[in-house]
């Protein structure tokens, strides 16, 4: 592998590259999906590729293929230094990447139970018994389930002596239950919306998790949300969102807006730009006092986890907002370089034939004092919302609009009534700020999103959000008529 | 590209180690590049070659799925011993109605070498001259410029082998002042015909009008609609409800519909898979061919397209919409979507209006409420206030929460020109008019 890599780099530094990297992948998914108790999908993937990216009279070229062959990597990195003089007819400032990054090492997702060594068989069970469970529930209509186990390998060059090796698990799973009446169609999920949870881990978390035990419950409060009442119309009030809401809120209305090259406008014109432009570092009241996000690459079972960075740079941990401070952003070395800082290691691409962009790591939310009992009932009317059903925020990340699939009436320190097709909106720092309590470790969970969207061609990134219910006040609730 | 032969020969290995099996494969072969440029410059430039193998293998009604881009003798061993593992340790299949049989399929057309050849430089060279013109112009220039050929091959068992290639060109410009923006886009299999300098002349004029906005109320307002937001529309309608698997699961909007007349009489929207007016591939996923379906005719609501499964549980002949079986959870979905043009030009539609919006553009669309299709998003890009027929001043960008169901019930008049553009999701491309709506629910204002 090293003497393929090597050939590349020594190509491209011989061709007048100024800096060249190479990333050689190997990705092994395998899947499972179960709706209405029929295996629709039983796949398993694999993909192995390479991508060379050189930086040519300080603008960039990328080529990528599937092909590892010597032949193939001298067309595809002079393919890569071809593209780069393209960039440079229409360039801007050269490309400064600060310091070198001289990485060397090997790194391996902890994980108690290898889920590869688990049995088809034994996969298959855990969601043909949830599937079972759900069945039981009179009035659900659509059951899904599934389980995904990923492991991928990752080499990883430059021409500054970098050379490591990763290998990154990832196990995620979950199950929906739909029930569907009068024009209704409602849907619970576990752990997590949107398919699954996933983490950077073994089967352990799938153990944990306990699909089947929690399916029923699931199907219960589907057919329940049908008869429940509806989320009150268009009001102002006070929302407790479930660590699960809590997640996305962070990773729209925070992870996406501190992106640097979101900020720089190098997303300008599909994701957008963002509110968080450069005089506000240091400077911006983002959230109240109890308000603290950090952004790290090291905390266990975050699928933002990792050894190093796509640019070879270390896993960190970097301070994002501090009691209600904006201090700080996810960077890469050509971006930090624009401000005279150092990356914090936050380049990822999602495959080999696709660039690093700056993605975020993990961005959670610290926990805060408060156990959840204690803030519902120190809450004398307000709605609890939890999981999330859908997500919207504008080009700059301000004004956002969440539904969650379930919701609770507070009223006089006490969950009411079921609430149906909760929706809540807001301005991103004014929604922050209002922000008065965050539960306590204990309720604190590391959520993963694993469809998290960017660039052109598009992405898909895996990340982690770790986060415990907290309370807002004053927000806006209620926008759809029911 | 492989060429026929090649993806055939592929194939044939593929299934000479499925020995007795019966068997499918689905090849994807793309060669695709692409140029991105942010203030001013290229930022962001790359090429990638892959090709993908899926193979679906049958033991009696047990299916196992493997998925491939190891072409070498033992990458293809290996995805043949994974389906047949997974084959074999699937429960029987009630739903599946087994491999399709040989059919003949239409010759379309939707490749162009020029398109297929075309180079970093030449693209570098449109994208420089435009950004040299908004550099001038003390703007912003940002946006894409792709092009690419693709080639999918499908072949089975019982003798289907359905080939297509095709090009694809796409670009994209977003031009930005201090407080407006305009964007543009035009895509399509011939390069050439994409008028990229006079999209680079709009964007600039929008991003010009659009200086200085004003905040007005939410609430409900006539609208006219550009083509990009109509796309929007029915990419939404699509993805949410066009398909059967939507319809047997009573999610889709079309649930209690069908047959009914529940948008204007100008609302006409069909799925064709091979007119060379979108971007036309001639099967689907499966090797079953396309047919035209109409979805909507004069506002009445015909019904959703169909897969093989979803046709034989609903007694129905298939439309050749599958997906890939990975996907097969989604269940059929239209991908060369196309909707009427009218008899208004744009400016008529702007002249008709005594108060409205006229709107550029939705971004960040989610769904609310499955069964109205409602739909909350924000504008982007340009939203001018209309009075008495005219243009009066840039307003800032509103969110919107609104049934898209009930907004194409509300159509007043449709554009006489229709776009083509490719789906932010790739690979599907929808010609679509301009729109204006009588009521429209604005539910938000941003900073």
């Amino acid at each position: 592998m090293q003497t393929l890599m090597s050939r590349a780099l020594d190509l491209a530094q011989s061709h007048g590259a100024q800096y060249a990297d190479i990333r050689l992948v190997e990705n092994r998914t395998e899947s499972m999906q179960v709706k209405n108790g029929v295996v629709e999908s039983l796949n398993f993937s694999d993909s192995m590729g390479f991508g060379v990216r050189v930086l040519v009279n300080g603008a960039w070229g990328f080529s990528s293929s599937l092909y590892l062959t010597e032949e193939e990597i001298d067309r595809v990195t002079k393919q890569a230094m071809e593209i780069g003089r393209a960039s440079g007819l229409v360039h801007g400032e050269k490309v400064d990447l600060g310091p070198p990054v001289a990485s060397r090492g090997t790194y391996l997702t902890p994980v108690a139970i290898d889920p590869f060594t688990i049995s088809l068989e034994e996969r298959l069970g855990v969601l043909l018994a949830a599937d079972a469970e759900m069945a039981r529930v009179q009035g659900v209509r659509v059951r899904q389930s599934n389980l995904v186990i990923i492991r991928e390998k990752k080499w990883f060059a430059n021409t500054e002596s970098a050379y490591t090796e990763q290998t990154i698990i990832e196990t995620g799973g979950g199950i929906v239950a739909t029930a569907v009446g009068d024009g209704e169609v409602q849907s619970r999920s576990y752990p997590n919306s949107f398919g699954r949870q996933q983490v950077t881990g073994g089967w352990e978390v799938v153990l944990k998790w306990d699909l089947p035990g929690n399916s029923e419950r699931i199907g219960r409060e589907a057919v329940a949300l049908l008869s429940a009442e509806p989320c009150p119309a268009d009001t102002t009030t006070t929302v407790i969102l479930g660590g699960d809401q809590v997640a996305l809120q962070v990773h729209e209305s925070c992870g996406h807006p501190i992106e640097l090259d979101r900020v720089f406008g190098s997303e300008a014109a599909y994701a957008g730009t963002s509110f968080l432009t450069t005089e506000k570092l240091g400077s911006f009241r983002y959230g109240s006092e109890v308000v603290n996000i950090t952004a790290d690459s090291v905390r266990p079972l975050g699928l933002g986890t990792f050894g190093w960075d796509d640019e070879g740079v270390p896993a960190q941990s970097t301070p994002i907002v501090q009691n209600g401070d904006f201090v700080g952003y996810l960077m890469s070395r050509e971006t930090a370089s624009k401000l005279s800082m150092a990356s914090n290691g936050c380049m990822r691409a999602s495959s080999w034939n696709r660039i690093p962009l700056i993605r975020m790591t993990n961005v959670s939310l610290e926990p805060g004092e408060w156990d959840l009992e204690d803030l519902i009932a120190d809450t004398d009317q307000g709605i609890y919302m939890m999981t999330n059903r859908s997500w919207s925020i504008d080009d700059r990340r301000y004004n956002f609009q969440f539904g969650t699939e379930m919701g609770y009436e507070i009223s006089k320190g006490k969950l009411g009534r079921m609430l149906r097709n909760c929706t809540y909106t807001g301005i991103t720092p004014e929604f922050w700020n209002s922000c008065d309590a965050i539960c306590n470790q204990v309720h604190w969970t590391m959520w993963g999103t694993p469809n998290c969207g960017k660039g052109q061609p598009s992405q898909i990134a895996h990340t982690g959000h770790g986060a415990a219910p907290a309370r807002f006040r004053n927000v806006r609730v209620g926008v759809y008529r029911q | 590209m492989l060429g026929r032969k090649k993806a055939g020969d592929i194939c044939k290995e593929v299934f000479r180690r499925a020995k007795n099996d019966p068997a499918e494969v689905l090849l994807f072969s793309e060669a695709q590049n692409l140029t991105r440029f942010a203030n001013n410059h290229i930022h962001q430039n790359v090429a990638e070659r892959n090709v993908t193998l899926i193979m679906r293998l049958l033991r009696g009604k047990r299916i196992g799925l493997a998925t491939t881009n190891r072409l070498d003798a033992e990458g293809l061993d290996r995805l043949v011993e994974r389906a047949r593992a997974n084959a074999e340790v699937s429960p029987e299949d009630p739903d599946y109605p087994g491999l399709p049989e040989p059919a003949d399929y239409p010759a379309v057309q939707g490749f162009d070498q020029h398109t297929a050849d075309y180079s970093p430089q030449d693209r570098a060279k449109a994208v420089g001259e435009l950004c040299r013109q908004t550099l001038e112009k003390g703007l912003n220039g940002s946006g894409l410029f792709s092009t690419g050929a693709s080639e999918i091959a499908i072949a089975n068992t019982r003798g289907v082998f359905a080939y297509h290639v095709s090009s694809n060109a796409d670009f994209q410009i977003l031009v930005a002042a201090e407080d407006s923006s305009g964007r543009e886009q035009g895509s399509g299999w011939q390069v050439s015909k994409i008028p990229v300098e006079s999209l680079g002349q709009l964007a600039i004029k929008k991003a010009q009008d659009g200086k200085n906005p004003r905040n007005i109320n939410s609430g409900e307002y006539t609208v006219v609609l550009t083509p990009y937001a109509t796309e929007d529309i029915l990419n939404m309608l699509n993805y949410y409800g066009m398909g059967a698997q939507a319809v047997l699961e009573a999610r889709s909007w079309m649930c209690d519909r069908i047959g009914e007349k529940v948008m204007s009489d100008l609302v006409d929207i069909w799925d064709d898979g091979v007119d060379s007016a979108g971007v036309p591939t001639p099967f689907d996923f499966e090797g079953v061919p396309k047919r035209r379906v109409n979805i909507v005719e004069k506002g009445v609501v015909k019904g959703p397209v169909f897969d093989r499964i979803t046709a034989t549980k609903m007694g129905e002949d298939t439309t050749g919409h599958a997906l890939p079986p990975t996907m097969r959870s989604f269940g059929p979905i239209a991908t060369n979507l196309f909707m009427s043009s009218g008899a208004s030009s744009a400016e008529e539609m702007i002249k008709s209006t005594k108060r409205g919006l006229y709107i550029s553009r939705f971004w960040y669309t989610r769904l609310v409420h499955p069964r109205d299709c409602v739909i909350t998003g924000m504008t982007r890009d340009g939203v001018f206030l209309i009075e008495n027929g005219e243009l009066t001043y840039p307003v800032k960008d509103l969110r919107f929460t609104q049934s898209y169901v009930e907004a194409l019930a509300e159509v007043e008049s449709v554009s006489n020109e229709t776009r083509l553009l490719m789906s932010e999701f790739g690979g599907q491309a929808t010609r679509v008019p301009g729109l204006k709506i009588s009521k429209f629910t604005f539910t938000g204002l941003t900073v």
